[in-house]
């Protein structure tokens, strides 16, 4: 086995695995800071393309074009990094070596483990059936919400049936997002009556957090959008076209849209080093491993109890990134990451809701960033919303990825946030 | 955060209903807990909630209904016959657990 060297032999190793959101502002935020003659650092994908998932949603309403949403991940790393595309066969962490499907293997000093979630269609009996992609969508691929696209374009309507396997899942409130966007796409098509459209969750109310539950669930209300709570998805019945539950309730359906199973790397099972999702234990301040001192998972990789969302990572990496310069120094990380996330949630006609929170405070009502002048509106359907929502796919190629300073607190302000009674 | 009283016992519950303090849970208090949710307490439910308070204390958190299936090996299928409707929550609250994270 050849391993391949990328150092002088005096030089330290930062391996980071995963170029999306979170490592590819690992090694923008770390480069500038990190010497030259210290530290090399590698990062590994097994994709060319970055995507900007949270454009994923717009791609089914003809809002985006698939071109909307992709670009070269390589340009976004930065020349003094070196990347190579190559999937991971195994860490082994006992040794800190990283194995690579080539044959290649890489010894790290530092590890960073970025490796997100993906959907797998693959793990629910009955759903990469004879229908997957006929009856049964998804929007949680590009190539899902292509397919989902061309399929509105010409459905006639009947039982549109809204579904989250399981939590958690990356964007959790992108179904609901996607409801209120196809209410709104029906109406402007003048087929409304003829959709029926219900939402079927795992959880006991329309979003995890009881304030925000409650205003979203009057939102799915007021567009005659049905929701089915507590569902638990065993199987797909594709011949009766129909969900059916481990308490045996079955929802029929004439067209699925479905978000599948989330689970982290396959690498990371491999490696013995994940929970049951594949997803690697960290502690949820500083997202060092919970088992090894020199391996880190951040973003969708990690088993935070947060939202997985591009937001969290953002807010992560700018925690993360002097902790790590504290950590190689060997002294104690200090900024503990409060778990905040961020969405702007879309919801028809050109209007959209903010929510801001983290591991101890759920959304509430109030203004962002900024008391009283916002712009944005938490928890409250407004334009300007919405327009923050459209301009973050700017923000997000053009600063956000590239690691430049955004005006925004890493950790959750209270500042604006009304207090509601629950 | 507040007191309630059980089979005589008085025990820490949160605003739920939840038990809050590990050390006050007795398999006596599991039965009472069971009936107050519908569910009368078999043997083998007793084993599922021994394996949520193994793993509990081993990793810290409430076990997942995922976690309870794969690293306990009871099946899912079962765990709804078992627990019906909301079996992660009501594993949880019988075995005196914190209510699961779940999800956000």
């Amino acid at each position: 086995m050849a391993t391949l060297s990328i150092a002088e032999p005096n030089m330290k190793n930062l391996l980071v695995l995963g170029a999306g959101t979170a490592g590819t502002m690992v090694v923008n935020k770390l480069r500038p800071l990190l010497s030259e003659q210290e530290w090399a650092i590698t990062i590994v994908d097994q994709d060319t393309e970055h995507h900007y998932q949270a454009g994923y949603l717009f791609i089914p309403f003809g809002i985006y074009e698939p071109e909307d949403v992709v670009k070269p991940k390589k340009q976004f790393i930065p020349d003094r990094v070196r990347m190579l595309i190559a999937g991971v066969e195994r860490i082994d962490p006992e040794t800190s070596h990283v194995h690579l499907d080539d044959g290649t293997v890489l010894e790290y000093d530092q590890l960073v483990i970025a490796s997100g979630t993906v959907a797998r269609p693959d793990q629910t009996p009955g759903m990469q059936g004879d229908e997957w992609r006929k009856s049964i969508h998804d929007f949680y691929t590009l190539e899902g919400a292509t397919a989902l696209a061309e399929k509105l374009g010409t459905w006639e309507g009947g039982r549109l049936v809204v579904h989250i396997t399981e939590m958690p899942i990356k964007c959790p409130v992108a179904p609901l997002e996607f409801s209120f966007l196809a209410d709104a796409y029906f109406r402007s098509k003048g087929m409304r009556d003829r959709v029926e459209i219900v939402y079927v969750t795992p959880l006991d109310g329309a979003f995890t957090k009881p304030v925000a539950s409650k205003q979203l669930g009057g939102m799915l209300e007021e567009r005659e959008i049905a929701v089915e709570t507590d569902f638990y998805v065993e199987r797909i019945d594709d011949e009766a076209k129909a969900l059916v539950s481990y308490d045996e309730r079955e929802i029929p359906f004439d067209l699925l849209v479905t978000v599948p199973l989330n689970m982290g790397a396959e690498f990371v099972a491999r490696s013995g080093m994940g929970d049951e999702l594949n997803y690697v234990p960290v502690d949820p301040g500083t997202f060092l491993s919970t088992s090894w001192d020199n391996v880190f998972a951040i973003g969708d990789a990690a088993n935070l109890p947060t939202s997985k969302a591009g937001s969290v990572a953002h807010f992560a990496v700018e925690l993360f990134t002097d902790n790590f310069l504290r950590h190689i120094r060997g002294e104690t990380m200090t900024d503990l990451f409060d778990g905040h996330a961020n969405c702007f949630v879309e919801s028809g006609d050109g209007k959209a809701l903010l929510i801001d929170f983290n591991y101890d405070v759920q959304p509430l009502p109030g203004k962002y960033p900024f008391p009283v002048v916002g712009p944005f509106s938490l928890l409250e359907e407004t334009t300007m919303n919405h327009f923050g929502k459209l301009a973050f796919k700017w923000i997000y190629w053009n600063a956000l990825l590239p690691g430049r300073d955004l005006p925004l607190p890493a950790l959750m302000s209270m500042a604006g946030k009304k207090e509601v009674p629950v | 955060m507040s007191l309630a009283t059980l089979a005589g016992q008085e025990i820490h519950v949160d605003d739920e209903g939840f038990m809050t303090e590990f050390d006050e849970w007795s398999e006596d208090l599991a039965g009472r807990l069971a009936t107050n949710i519908g569910i009368d307490l078999t043997g083998r439910h007793m084993e599922v909630l021994r394996f949520l308070r193994k793993d509990y204390e081993a990793e810290g958190e409430t076990p997942t209904l995922r976690r309870v299936a794969t690293a306990g090996g009871y099946p899912t299928k079962e765990l709804f016959t078992l627990f019906p409707k909301k079996p992660a929550k009501k594993m949880a609250y019988v075995a005196g657990l914190p209510k699961p994270v779940g999800c956000v």
